[in-house]
């Protein structure tokens, strides 16, 4: 059998849906499956930031709030953390960002199997509702912490103990059929259905990001699946799995022989590739949005590209870096701390790259720039404390306390939001057609930046004196003194005013979707192909009646002989036009980036 | 135009190779989807049995025998591991009437690719009933998901555990495979084009693939 790539194959007819229903509820169009998928995620995502809030408040003020008790701190801290991680970032990321950005970015039509995506999004659908259904069962959802450690989370006096641990437990296994779906469509999407002349290494960084972060879900999520399965069986049917031989308020169980440290080894071979699962794709929409706003090609692409595959690799042989207080051979620590400062060197490059892109760069301050670069500060932050937790004899006494809830927020909670913000405001214009408000956007950063730094700031500082996580309340100590309580005020008080200044964010959006100004169809001059669609925001289909042609990577930004600051991506040779005709072979400018491909690039300053 | 045509000697070429334009390997999108869903799967089935291992280690009962617990008792005769011995030969037959079916689908001989898909189907159904069988008979014998008069519980629940979702693996296939054999029969995919056994072929291996490992690690350790 020969086998035409399916880009040279006649395209056929293409399919116009044309009742409402079709279109925007039950669409197979991968533009509004992102869409779907977005609104759901902010959606879990507010109920998260209202629960971090209730916490913040107990927190802060410790017993003026009659409804939080004890359970119910722990119920919020679970769901709070498990909504973030799951519902809300990887499922924006990949299911939002990544279902509308990568047939647009690699000049496809749509994914490979449509009605395969559109199932993802119901399913997806699905799961959120049997997490939020947790909610309303007796007894409430499950408060055992977004790590669902056994033998505690299925036990008696667990908060959440029957119905909240058996639906979140349902719920993440339904999240990950449904990722599986997509997932797969993104991967192969990728790898099948580019245009001609797309190479992989022309693509924008935003797709390498998600296809990587892609790839590590479908190899991370089965241990989660898997862990999911076993708990339930220990909890329904009485397996005994995770479970030791246990007494539990007095009583002792019918277990017996389990491994509870089983559990910690597979939830954390997902949870840590789980990290970069939120965080590539975070990277490489950054790259984009840095590059974009400072009129310059993205600095090193080649080593950005490769540092991506290699973390992503590396992410799968870190995992113990979570459990050094579980106890484990001094020897396994020795090789968990060496792979986990191993990989900070592809991640460290990554950011000495995005600084070196804004270098001497032209920089406009828009509002996605402002939150791209804020990015750089947070993660950076977020990435040296890291660097302490991921020794062993540092990591002993910090762990467990707020010195790591300051950590992850800044590395994995905030950087990835910022990335999110930068993203939205950067892509607005075409998604919608509109443009959101500069002076609204611009405040929303300034609030959100400073605020995550007036919240996570001082938390390092609560880590060190040995205040621990999860906890309800302090209570007196010796070793806390009183104004570490003022402190905790101080910071519930700025974890309301950045919760609150989301409404400037939500009333942007809306404000513009109804009388934003109109958006022409590049704004910020970028070059890759998303850009380059006939309408705005795209139509069914995406590209028109022909499918665009690439003859260059994306970042051919300020490239010194052409008279435009950018060349999209799908101009030929012949249609750049040049400042000066009689030498259009200066090798400074577009011969040097017409082959990319070949040549380590962007380390022309 | 496009860098897959230009000549880069070394490391670069193969990267260039494997990044040229429009499809990264030559076939078609259904069986790469298919490669990448098991290789997935793979995954799944590798935690399951890593657990599996885990949890033998820790148990604090004996583990079974597992060679006098799986013997048939025939004319008198203790014979260990026949039945599975008997369960292993028949997927791997099956792998071997699937390999037919796929070869016959691209000379287009749709009846005999539909028989050969049945045989498969029913190879495949036979070895669910066995391994019902089988399940019964431990079941007879008192071991349970939650107890185990042999020894460690631990036995009864990652057996019932990995073979039951083997087996749904096996039922699903089956399932799979007695659609497209239908529609094979029918003359659907005339104009598409048969890779579509070929990528159901590629599941059925897989899921014999994953028995010889369950078989191995389970049965024979
Ligand atoms: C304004 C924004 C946020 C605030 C004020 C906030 C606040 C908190 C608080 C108070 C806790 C509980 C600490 C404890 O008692 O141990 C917590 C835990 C957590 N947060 Fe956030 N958070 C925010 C955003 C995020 C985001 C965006 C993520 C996404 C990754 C995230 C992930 C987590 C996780 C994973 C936990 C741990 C849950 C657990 O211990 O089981 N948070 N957060
Ligand atoms: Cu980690």
């Amino acid at each position: 059998m020969t086998h035409i790539a399916i880009a040279d194959q006649p395209e056929e007819e293409l399919h116009e849906p044309s009742s409402f229903v079709t279109k925007y509820i039950w669409s197979q169009d991968h533009k509004v499956i992102a869409i779907q998928y977005s609104i759901t995620a902010i959606f879990v995502g507010l109920v998260a930031l209202v629960l971090s809030g209730l916490m913040r408040l107990q927190l802060g003020f410790p017993d003026s709030f009659s409804f939080i008790d004890p359970s119910a701190y722990l119920q919020f801290v679970t769901m709070h953390g498990m909504i973030m991680v799951i519902y809300l970032l990887t499922a924006l990321f990949l299911g939002g960002f990544g279902n509308y950005l990568i047939p647009l970015m690699i000049g496809a039509r749509d994914m490979v199997f449509p009605y395969l995506n559109m199932l993802s999004y119901w399913v997806y659908l699905l799961a959120v509702i049997v997490l939020m259904a947790s909610f309303f069962v007796p007894g409430g959802p499950t408060g055992a912490g977004w790590t669902l450690y056994p033998p505690q989370a299925i036990l008696e006096g667990t908060p959440g103990a029957g119905g909240g641990i058996l639906l979140m437990l349902i719920s993440l296994a339904i999240f990950i059929v449904a990722f599986t779906m997509g997932g797969l469509n993104y991967v192969t999407t990728v790898l099948q259905a580019r245009t001609k002349g797309m190479t992989l290494m022309r693509m924008p960084l935003s797709v390498w990001g998600i296809f990587i972060a892609t790839i590590l879900g479908l190899l991370a999520f089965p241990a989660l699946l898997v862990s999911a399965i076993m708990m339930l069986l220990d909890m329904t049917v009485g397996t005994s799995f995770f479970m030791p031989a246990i007494v539990s308020l007095g009583e002792q169980l019918d277990y017996s022989g389990g491994s509870p440290i089983l559990f910690q080894h597979l939830f954390w071979f997902f949870g840590h590739p789980e990290v970069y699962i939120v965080a590539l794709p975070a990277f490489g929409i950054v790259s984009d949005v840095l590059s974009v706003h400072a009129r310059k090609n993205i600095f090193g692409y080649r080593m950005m590209v490769w540092a991506i595959v290699i973390i992503g690799g590396l992410s799968f042989i870190v995992w113990a870096h979570h459990m050094y207080v579980s106890g484990m051979n001094p020897y396994f620590g020795f090789f968990f701390a060496t792979t986990t400062l191993i990989i900070a060197v592809p991640t460290a490059l990554k950011v000495y790259n995005w600084v070196l892109t804004l270098w001497r760069g032209n920089i406009h301050l828009t509002t996605a720039m402002l939150f791209a670069i804020g990015f750089i500060f947070t993660f950076t932050h977020g990435g040296l404390t890291g660097l302490f937790l991921g020794n062993v004899v540092i990591d002993l006494p910090l762990s467990d306390t707020y010195f790591v809830v300051a950590h992850f927020h800044m590395v994995m909670g905030v950087s990835p939001i910022m990335v999110l913000f930068a993203a939205i405001y950067h892509w607005f214009p075409k998604i919608t057609g509109k443009h959101l408000h500069t002076g609204l956007g611009k405040a929303h950063f300034w609030v959100t930046f400073l605020g995550t730094y007036a919240i996570y700031l001082p938390m390092h500082y609560l880590g060190f004196l040995g205040v621990p996580r999860r906890y309800y309340a302090m209570g007196s100590t010796e070793f806390v003194p009183d104004s570490a309580q003022d402190l905790n005020a101080s910071i519930t008080v700025s974890a309301l005013i950045v919760g609150v200044a989301q409404l400037i964010f939500i009333y942007n959006v809306i404000r513009s979707l109804r009388k934003g100004e109109k958006a022409e169809s590049n704004p910020w001059g970028a070059a890759s192909l998303e850009w380059q669609t006939p309408d705005t925001p795209p139509k069914h289909g995406n590209w028109g009646p022909a499918l665009p042609v690439v003859y260059r990577w994306a970042y051919d930004y300020s490239v010194p002989t052409a008279k435009q600051d950018f060349i999209p991506q799908n101009m030929s040779e012949e249609e750049v036009e040049r400042v000066d005709d009689s030498e259009t072979s200066s090798t400074e400018g577009g011969e040097d980036v017409k082959n990319i491909g070949d040549e380590p690039v962007g380390d022309n300053p | 135009m496009t860098n897959s045509t230009e000549q880069a000697p070394g490391w670069k070429g193969v990267v260039n190779d494997w990044a040229a334009d429009k499809e990264t390997f030559n076939v078609p999108w259904g069986k790469l989807m298919m490669w990448i869903f098991l290789l997935s799967d793979t995954f799944i089935f590798s935690i399951f049995l890593t657990s599996y291992m885990t949890v033998r280690m820790s148990a604090t009962a004996e583990w079974p025998m597992t060679s006098e617990v799986f013997a048939l008792t025939i004319a008198g005769q203790h014979v260990p591991l026949l039945l599975i011995a008997i369960m292993t030969f028949i997927l791997i037959t099956s792998s071997g009437t699937m390999a037919m079916a796929v070869n016959y689908a691209y000379r287009g001989d749709r009846k005999k690719t539909f028989i050969l898909m049945l045989a498969t189907a029913a190879l495949g159904a036979t070895f669910v009933g066995m391994q019902a069988f089988e399940w019964s008979k431990l079941i007879e014998d008192g071991v349970r998901p939650w107890e185990n008069p042999m020894g460690a519980e631990q036995f009864g629940a990652s057996f019932f555990m990995i073979t039951g979702f083997h087996g749904m693996h096996v039922t699903a296939g089956v399932i799979y495979l007695i659609v497209i054999a239908n529609r094979v029969r029918n003359g659907f995919y005339e104009k598409k084009g048969y890779d579509i056994v070929e990528i159901t072929g590629l599941y059925w291996h897989f899921v014999d693939l994953v028995w010889v490992f369950i078989f191995a690690f389970f049965y024979l350790w």
